[in-house]
This record gives structure tokens, C-alpha cells and sequence, in this order.
């Protein structure tokens, strides 16, 4: 187990250097790094060359990027080139609370979508089925961003006329509140609407996925003989069919973790979140390539790493998986 | 995504009786209870005994077997009465979007401040009200649903081409080309799409609905290019195909002429689904104020622009953004009836 | 005849389709006695193991629409699931065809055993489950049981893995042991393994067995009596020298047919012509008659149904209009169909 893991490691390494130069040579392709600095009317020629020959960008793109490796690797990402301002601080506090979001909707998720998945598996074709059903296609269809307005508007109505302050429509914390628990309950009363907006388009996607699974693993011929042995049908359908249908689902679960990225995105934006989402639209609209450059190296990280964690679980829950 | 190691195939084999036509006409329900009730040969395959006979005679048996097979697939699909209704309805909605100018009660940006800020109501026509400016957001809708139908329809048939063809190449080619091909499109899926978009879109400062449809294309054919792929590689193992080719069929004929039409079920289903795929990451583009913007309407867009009212004017997000679930609601619906109809081993068996 | 262990009577089973009802068990009617071995010959598709495993609930699509059951004087088709839960596994065992799937495979071989004893003994602590799953490998015949039990099935070839089928289907000490084609997905060589511990358990057991196979030499090496199936119906029964010397339908003629014999000069296999009938649209009158050499066209044969009755004695039953024409002309039939095919 052991080396399949440290395998599965150095094998991640390649995936790695070829994502860092995908992203450096895409965004180099489609962005100019001086488009802003340019705009600015006050700012020199000189000073305009001053940043060209300190940033490198008069040599050819290959040795652009090995010193925006060298600079990623030994200075943390750098600076922004407006400004100055170093990158990493506010990329890892984004990133901190960007995996909040993140693992709490995840988790949420997974547990409805298990309660969901393997109780519309079992009742297949009854009136929870098709319920379980519709809402998976109404969260196929619905816009994350739109869900969030939604939620929002109601929320913020319900306050207004009602003044109960059920959850927060924006930010992620209030401003003096202090000692533990008081800070948990105000921690969980703003990531409360963008956990079920994450979740929500989770919950549909991923219980579908668990419900076929299951539908597939009932009728399998061990689940009868599960059945034939006189196990409790409780038994049978937890043990026996969930144990082998959490295989491909925990990797779907896994593997899903980049398209996360993408979903906080929308839901950090409307709700006002200091994570990663936000920084990221902060970045684009300022239109600074490097903290662009830097949240997309940091995102591919966090899916390789997942990639990782998918691998590693498939062979934690799978037997038949070999290590050598 | 991974490949989960499956033994699905259960081979029942029966010495007393081997003449391959009961083994072909297995009657549903065999000694081991199959539970599937699957029916005797998959759609549009022909069966291993027939491969041999000459390339010629083999079409003519194909053509015939493989009308019949999108005969039935019709069948099965007009049955669906989910998807039936779907389509009306989302038939329905796109004429509205194509003859826009003369549904729409009102033009897309006529301002009338007399107007402004109305609810939905019957008067006036304002279904769905109207904004501080006084224009009517039925109206905008519908010249939203214009753009947004066309980018979706468009990007569609973009990624379905580019995901065929690249599905096609590394599935029929095989070795380096497959290898190189689809570790390209693990890398594609290292990085979120949205993120790419978001990023392509805000640096190349792109608003026309044609640009953003290639953008979108770009990132959406990596999935089909798996399905083709998967399809083709197992295509190829065929007896018949290896008999076309013996008989000296081109690359360009064995794949155009044999094995695309055995793949084409999973492309028409995912191409579907890609509609709904496609409005939806279309609408957050412009929603974010980087994919398409005002003057052109797109229906993310104008939830884009009544976010700043709309705790007040609640009709101005909640409308437009009802408009694009019930697309995506009935894409997804007719994805739903092809998939049924399409693909025969998903058989229902009521209890 | 002392009492049967189970007896069925009229049991019929449907499947609602997309494409219509499917008719796989349709009034069947036999029983099974102590300590004998019953053989269920057909074709796949003649019911009959959905016979057997619908009396055990282990067919959920499948629609019971009569019947009766009786096993130790309880009717099983009646039992709440409770109740047949405890029948399951405890009084009536399964072993199934295919040992490569019939297995969890995310579970150790011990324990997916261990668990069969537990399920009907709650009392029963982990380590003597496990002390007890260790002999049961032993006795069927499993190498270095204690080790083996730690194992996961893909680490069992396939003939280890049905040992180990059949060490789970008698842990318990059954009654009834049902094995369904136990020795179809095996390689020739392991199948006589397998038949000698499936004897052998049986012998220790004391159970009575149904063997459910379309493999008539399987039939002749281990049965006691014979019931012959043919599109959900029971066509013939017999004890197994009459069921080989002196059959009376003319489906158990074919099947004698299309066995290999040794001796004989052709040693290719002659099939009965025709096909087994979709079980949607069953044909009337007798379900066999369009492949049946003896029908002929006969009006009787498409219009009436035959009933299963006596032969000649109590215990030889067959469902055939012309059953007393085959002691004549069962030699000419057999060439009549070389003919035809």
C-alpha cells in the first residue's frame, strides 16, 4: 500500500509540470500582461520598460516561464505586478476559507446523496423514486448563480419582514463576535445558503450516480447470495450492495472536487465569500495575469491532489485493486 | 474517470442445446434469473456468424437491420410522453426566440419610464413586469432566449464535431495517437472549465455570441471524445469490421460508413445534453459580466442586470432564470426519452 | 412415500415488460422428499430456476400469481418476509451457478461464511463464527483453511470459490439444499471435484437437494428422480432409470437425443429442430407442439393444453396428448428428427 501510494505520488509529478505549463502558455496566449498598466495613462515608457525588463517579458516565452517556475517555487507566486503586493498571503487565507465551503457542502452533499441514491435504488419506480427523480433534473437544470440570488431574495425578504436573522446573505463572518461557540454558530449561519447552493446541484448529481450504481449492484449475483444467506434486509442493502456501489461513487465524489472550484466561483461572487472564487474574479477584473496564473496552478494542485485521494480510496475500498 | 472493473457479462452456456439459435433468441429470463430481461442482440450489431460474408452483401444487411433499429428507436422515443411533451414545448420556446420581433409584445430595449418598475400583471402585456427603465422583461426574455438558443445550438454542433473526431481518431487509430490524445484531455479536466472560460473570455474581452460558442466548444468536447472513443475501441474488435477491412475499405469508409453509425446513439445523446450544458455555463459567463453583453440580449446577462433591484423588484431575476431552467428542464427531459430510446439495454421491468 | 419436504403445487410466475408478460413458470406442480436428490432438467428459460428461487423471494420482478408452497407444512408463498427470511439460508440453501460473481468480492471468504452462521444465530460470538467458518472449509475440501479464509474471493480459483458456495449453503445445516447448475461455469475437471463435495455435504447433511441443470449426464450421475421443464411447464416426471429408458414426452426424447452416447458411430449431437417458444407469446395448446415430432399437425397438440398425468404407475407423470404412442414409436422419432435436422 505503502509504494502504490508513493507511486501514485511521483506519478502526479509529470501531471503537475505539464498543468503548470498548460496554464502558463494558455493564459500568456490570450492575455497580454501589460494590457492594464498600459491603460494608465500617467505611467511612462521608462517605467513601462522598467517592469518589462524586471518581469522578464522581453525573452522568449519558454524562459518567461522558467522564471515564473523559479518565482513560484522559491518566492511564492511572487508579486502582483500592479502594486507590488505579494500573492501568496492572500491566496492561502482565500484558499482556507475556500476548503470551509468546500468540505462542508461536500459532505453535505454526499451524505443526501447517499440517503437519496440508495433509498430511491431500493424503492425503484416508487413515488420517492420520482420525486428523487424530478429533483435531480430540476438541479441538472438550474443555474448555481440564479439559485443564489433566489436563496438570497427569500432570505433577506424573510429578515425584512419577519426580522428573524435565520442565516447571512453575504461574507463569511460578523465583525466581533467573539468566544467559541457564538463564533461556530455565526460561522454557520454564512456558510449555511452557499452550502446548499453548492450542494443542491451535488446532491442531484451525485445521487443519481449512487442510485445507478446501486441499481446495478442489486441485482448482482452476491447480493443474492446475500440474500439467500437469510441476512436482514437492512444488512443486505447496506453491507453487502452500498459496500461495492461506494467504489465507483467515491471516486465520481473525488473527482468532482475541481469542478467545486468552478461552482465557488459563482457562489463566493454572490455571496460575497473571501475565498477563492472571489479572488479569483478580483483578479480578472484587474486583469493581472500572475495571481490569475497562480489561482489556476493552486486549483490544478488541489485537483491532482484529489486525483490522489480518488486513487488511493479505490484501492482502500476495492480488493481487487493490486498494489505492485 | 476512472474504469471500475465490472464482470457484467454472465455467458450462459448450454452443450445440450449449442446451435447458435438458441443461444441468439435466449428467451428472457435464463437459468440464473437475469434479471436485465435483455432481448436477443444489441442495437445494430450484426451478428459474429454473418461477418464473413462479402463486404456488399454485409451492408445490404446492415441498412436493413439498421432502419429497423432507428425505426424502433423512434417508436420507443414517441412513447416517452415526458420527452414528447418536452419537445413541444421547447419547439415552442426556440420559435418564440427565432421569431422574436413578432412575439415579443415590446422591443428589447424600448424605455418607458411611464412604466417602470411594474410586476408581472396582464395589463400591458408585462408578464413577467418591467424594470426601472420601464422595459418589459417579457420582452427581453424572449430576445434573450434568441441569443441564448443560437449559442447553445451552435456550441453544440461544435463539440459534437470536435468530440466525434477526436473520440474517432484515438478510438479507431489506437497506440501513440490514442495515448497522446486522451492524456490531452485529462489535462483539459485538470483545470476547471469555468475557470478557463472565465479567463479566455475576460482577457480576450469577447462578447459576440459566435466566439463565446467556440470558447464554450473548446472546454464541452472533452466528454463525448471519451464516449467515441470507448465505443470505437470496442467497435473495432468486431468480426464485420475486420472483414470490411480485409476487403479493402478505406480508413476514412470503415469508420464513416460502419462504425460511426453504431456509435451514433451515444453522440445524439450527448449532444442533447450538451445544449443544456452549454445555456447554463453560457448564462454564468454573462451573468459574471465576461461572457456575452448588453447591447445583446442573453438571458444570464439579464439576470446580470436586475441583480441590483431585486430585492425589490424580485420578477427581474426570478423570470429569466425560470426561462432557463425549463430549457435545460426539457433538454434534459428529451436527453432523457433518446437515452431510453437509444439504448435498449436499459430496459425497464416493472414490478 | 414418506412426506415431502416441499411441495408445490400450481405455482405461477409472471414478468411485467416493457414488451409484454412473461409467462416463466406457469402452473408447475412437484415435490421433493427426504433425503433424495431432484433433478430439474431444461432449456435456460424453462422456469426452472425461477421456480425454486421465487418460493425464497430472491426473484423481485417476478409476480407470484398462484400457488401454493409447502415446506414442512408451511406455506412459503404465504409467510410475511420475516418469516422467510429465517427459512433462507437455515432450513433451505442455495448454491449458485456462477462462483466468479455469487461472491462479495469486497468481503473475505471467512467472513462472507461467518456471516451465514451469524445471521441465524445472533448469539454466535465473532471468533466462533470464524472457528466454525475455518471447519467448514475444511470439510469442503478447501487447503490451508485458516489462511484461505482470509482471503478474498478473486484470490479463490473458481472451483475453490463454489467449495466455498457450498461450505456457506450448509453452515447453517439445511433441510433443502437447492443448487442451481453448480457445475455449469466450471472447467470438466473441477465439475467432478465439485459433484463429490456437493454428494458429499449432502450425505452429511442429510438434506434433500434439488439440482437444477440442463445437463442430463449430470442428471443420471446424481439424481433420484427426474422433473423435466419446458417453457414454464413441468412436461415430465419420473424416477431417473425411467426418465432414461422409457421417457414418455417427446421433449425428454430430444433431450435424449441430443446427448452424446459413447459407442455410437456419429458422435455429433442431434437438436431438437425448432426453438424454445418466447415465453410472451407462449403458443397454444401444448407449449412444445410446433417442434414436436409427434404432433404432427394434430389439432389436439394447438388447441388444448396437456395435462401432467399418470403414465403408467403413480410416480411417472407426463404432459403429452399422444404420451402412449412414444412406447412404440420412440426409436422412429428419434430418426425422424435426425431428419429433419
Amino acid at each position: 500500500m505503502g509504494t502504490y501510494i508513493l507511486r501514485r505520488v511521483l506519478y502526479s509529478i509529470p501531471v503537475l509540470i505539464a498543468a503548470s505549463m498548460l496554464i502558463f502558455f494558455f493564459v500568456s496566449a490570450v492575455g497580454d500582461p501589460l494590457a492594464q498598466v498600459r491603460a494608465i495613462p500617467k505611467v511612462s515608457q521608462e517605467t513601462i520598460h522598467h517592469i518589462i525588463v524586471r518581469k522578464h517579458l522581453d525573452k522568449p516565452l519558454i524562459v518567461q516561464y522558467g522564471y515564473w517556475v523559479e518565482n513560484a517555487v522559491l518566492h511564492r507566486f511572487g508579486t502582483t505586478l500592479l502594486g507590488d503586493n505579494p500573492i501568496w498571503p492572500d491566496l492561502r487565507l482565500a484558499l482556507s476559507n475556500t476548503l470551509q465551503l468546500v468540505i462542508v457542502s461536500e459532505v453535505v452533499a454526499v451524505i443526501f446523496a447517499i440517503l437519496v441514491g440508495v433509498y430511491s435504488a431500493v424503492r425503484q419506480y416508487s413515488a420517492f423514486d420520482y420525486a428523487a427523480t424530478t429533483f435531480s433534473f430540476v438541479g441538472f437544470s438550474t443555474p448555481v448563480f440564479w439559485l443564489a440570488l433566489i436563496l438570497q431574495v427569500l432570505v433577506t425578504n424573510i429578515f425584512l419582514a419577519y426580522g428573524i436573522r435565520i442565516f447571512y446573505t453575504s461574507g463569511f463572518s460578523t465583525p466581533g463576535v467573539t468566544g467559541l461557540l457564538p463564533s461556530i454558530l455565526d460561522r454557520l449561519q454564512h456558510l449555511a445558503l452557499p452550502v446548499i447552493t453548492l450542494a443542491f446541484v451535488s446532491i442531484a448529481q451525485y445521487s443519481r450516480y449512487l442510485r445507478a450504481s446501486m441499481l446495478e449492484v442489486i441485482n448482482s449475483d452476491y447480493v443474492r447470495t446475500a440474500r439467500a444467506k437469510g441476512l436482514l434486509t437492512r444488512q443486505v442493502v447496506m453491507k453487502h450492495a452500498l459496500r461495492n456501489a461506494l467504489i465507483p461513487f467515491a471516486t465520481v465524489v473525488a473527482l468532482d472536487f475541481g469542478a467545486y472550484f468552478g461552482g465557488v466561483i459563482v457562489t463566493e461572487s454572490v455571496f460575497s465569500i473571501p475565498g477563492m472564487g472571489l479572488y479569483f474574479i478580483r483578479a480578472l477584473n484587474a486583469a493581472d495575469l500572475y495571481p490569475i496564473m497562480a489561482w489556476l496552478i493552486v486549483t490544478a494542485v488541489m485537483v491532482i491532489l484529489f486525483n490522489l485521494i480518488a486513487d488511493i480510496l479505490y484501492g482502500i475500498l476495492d480488493p481487487r485493486i493490486r498494489y505492485d | 474517470m476512472t474504469e471500475h472493473p465490472r464482470e457484467t457479462t454472465r455467458e450462459q452456456r448450454e452443450p445440450g442445446v449449442t446451435r447458435r439459435g438458441v443461444e441468439e433468441q435466449q428467451a428472457p429470463l435464463g437459468a440464473a434469473g437475469d434479471p436485465g430481461l435483455r432481448r436477443a442482440a444489441p442495437a445494430g450489431r450484426v451478428q459474429p456468424g454473418e461477418a464473413m460474408a462479402t463486404a456488399s452483401l454485409y451492408e445490404e444487411g446492415l441498412e436493413v437491420e439498421s432502419r429497423s433499429v432507428w425505426r424502433l428507436a423512434l417508436r420507443r422515443f414517441l412513447r416517452h410522453r415526458l420527452a414528447m411533451a418536452s419537445l413541444i414545448l421547447l419547439v415552442l420556446i426556440f420559435l418564440a426566440g427565432i421569431f422574436a420581433n413578432l412575439v415579443a409584445p415590446y422591443s428589447y430595449s424600448q424605455i418607458n419610464l411611464s412604466d417602470a418598475g411594474l410586476g408581472p400583471s396582464l395589463s400591458g402585456y408585462h408578464f413577467f413586469g418591467t424594470d426601472d427603465l420601464g422595459r418589459d422583461y417579457f420582452s427581453r426574455v424572449i430576445y434573450g432566449i434568441r441569443t441564448t438558443e443560437a449559442v447553445a445550438i451552435f456550441t453544440a454542433v461544435l463539440s459534437v464535431a470536435l468530440g466525434t473526431l477526436v473520440g474517432a481518431v484515438a478510438g479507431y487509430f489506437g497506440g501513440w495517437i490514442d495515448n497522446l490524445l486522451m492524456r490531452l484531455t485529462d489535462l483539459v479536466l485538470t483545470l476547471p472549465a469555468l475557470a478557463v472560460l472565465l479567463v479566455a473570455s475576460a482577457l480576450l474581452s469577447t462578447d459576440s455570441p459566435i466566439t463565446v460558442s467556440f470558447l464554450l466548444a473548446a472546454i464541452l468536447w472533452t466528454s463525448l471524445a471519451r464516449i467515441v472513443r470507448g465505443s470505437f475501441l470496442s467497435l473495432k474488435e468486431n468480426e464485420y469490421i475486420e472483414a470490411a477491412r480485409a476487403s479493402g475499405a478505406s480508413h476514412t469508409r470503415i469508420i464513416l460508413r460502419h462504425m460511426l453509425p453504431n456509435s451514433l446513439g451515444p453522440i445524439i445523446v450527448n449532444g442533447t445534453l450538451t445544449v443544456a450544458v452549454a445555456i447554463l455555463i453560457e448564462a454564468v459567463l454573462s451573468f459574471l459580466g465576461f461572457g456575452i453583453k448588453p447591447p445583446t440580449p442573453s438571458l444570464g446577462s439579464l439576470i446580470n442586470d436586475g441583480k441590483g433591484q431585486m430585492l425589490t423588484e424580485w420578477w427581474l431575476v426570478t423570470f429569466p432564470g425560470l426561462t432557463i431552467v425549463i430549457i435545460c428542464l426539457c433538454v434534459n427531459f428529451i436527453g432523457d426519452g433518446l437515452r431510453d430510446a437509444l439504448d435498449p439495454t436499459q430496459r425497464r421491468v416493472r414490478a | 412415500m414418506p412426506e415431502p419436504v416441499l411441495s408445490l403445487r400450481d405455482l405461477t410466475v409472471e414478468f411485467h415488460t416493457d414488451d409484454g408478460i412473461v409467462h416463466a413458470v406457469d402452473h408447475v406442480s412437484y415435490d421433493v422428499y427426504p433425503g433424495e436428490t431432484l433433478g430439474v432438467v431444461g432449456e435456460s428459460g424453462s422456469g426452472k430456476s425461477v421456480t425454486v428461487m421465487s418460493l425464497l423471494g430472491l426473484v423481485p420482478q417476478g409476480r407470484i400469481m398462484s400457488g401454493q408452497a409447502l415446506f414442512k407444512g408451511r406455506d412459503l408463498l404465504k409467510l410475511p418476509d420475516k418469516e422467510l427470511r429465517r427459512i433462507r439460508g437455515k432450513e433451505v440453501a442455495m448454491v449458485f451457478q456462477d462462483p466468479m460473481t455469487s461472491l462479495n468480492p469486497v468481503f473475505k471468504i471467512g467472513d462472507q461464511i461467518a456471516e451465514a452462521l451469524q445471521a441465524h444465530d445472533p448469539g454466535l460470538s465473532e471468533d466462533d463464527a470464524r472457528t466454525r467458518a475455518i471447519e467448514l472449509l475444511d470439510l469442503v475440501g478447501v487447503p490451508q483453511a485458516p489462511r484461505r479464509a482470509e482471503q478474498y474471493p478473486h484470490e479463490f480459483s473458481g472451483g475453490m470459490r463454489q467449495r466455498a458456495m457450498i461450505a456457506m449453503a450448509i453452515a447453517n445445516q439445511p433441510s433443502l439444499l437447492i443448487a442451481d447448475e453448480p457445475t455449469t461455469a466450471l472447467d470438466v475437471t473441477i465439475q467432478a471435484q465439485i459433484l463429490e463435495v456437493l454428494r458429499a455435504a449432502q450425505r452429511e447433511m442429510k438434506a434433500a437437494t434439488i439440482l437444477i441443470t440442463h445437463d442430463l449426464g449430470l442428471i443420471a450421475e446424481m439424481a433420484d428422480r427426474v422433473v423435466v421443464m419446458y417453457a414454464g411447464h413441468v412436461v415430465e416426471t419420473a424416477d431417473v432409470g425411467t426418465i432414461f429408458h422409457a421417457p414418455r414426452h417427446p421433449y425428454t426424447l430430444g433431450l435424449m437425443g441430443s446427448l452424446p452416447q459413447v459407442g455410437r458411430d456419429d458422435e455429433w449431437l442431434r437438436p431438437i429442430p425448432g426453438q424454445p417458444p418466447s415465453l410472451i407469446n407462449v403458443p397454444p395448446g401444448c407449449p412444445f407442439h410446433p417442434r414436436c415430432a409427434l404432433s404432427e399437425g394434430r389439432i389436439e397438440c394447438r388447441t388444448r393444453l396437456p395435462e401432467l398425468a399418470p403414465v403408467d404407475g403413480e410416480y411417472h407423470l407426463s404432459a403429452c396428448h399422444f404420451k402412449h404412442e412414444l412406447r412404440e414409436r420412440s426409436e422412429e422419432l428419434l430418426r425422424h428428427m435426425e431428419g429433419i435436422a
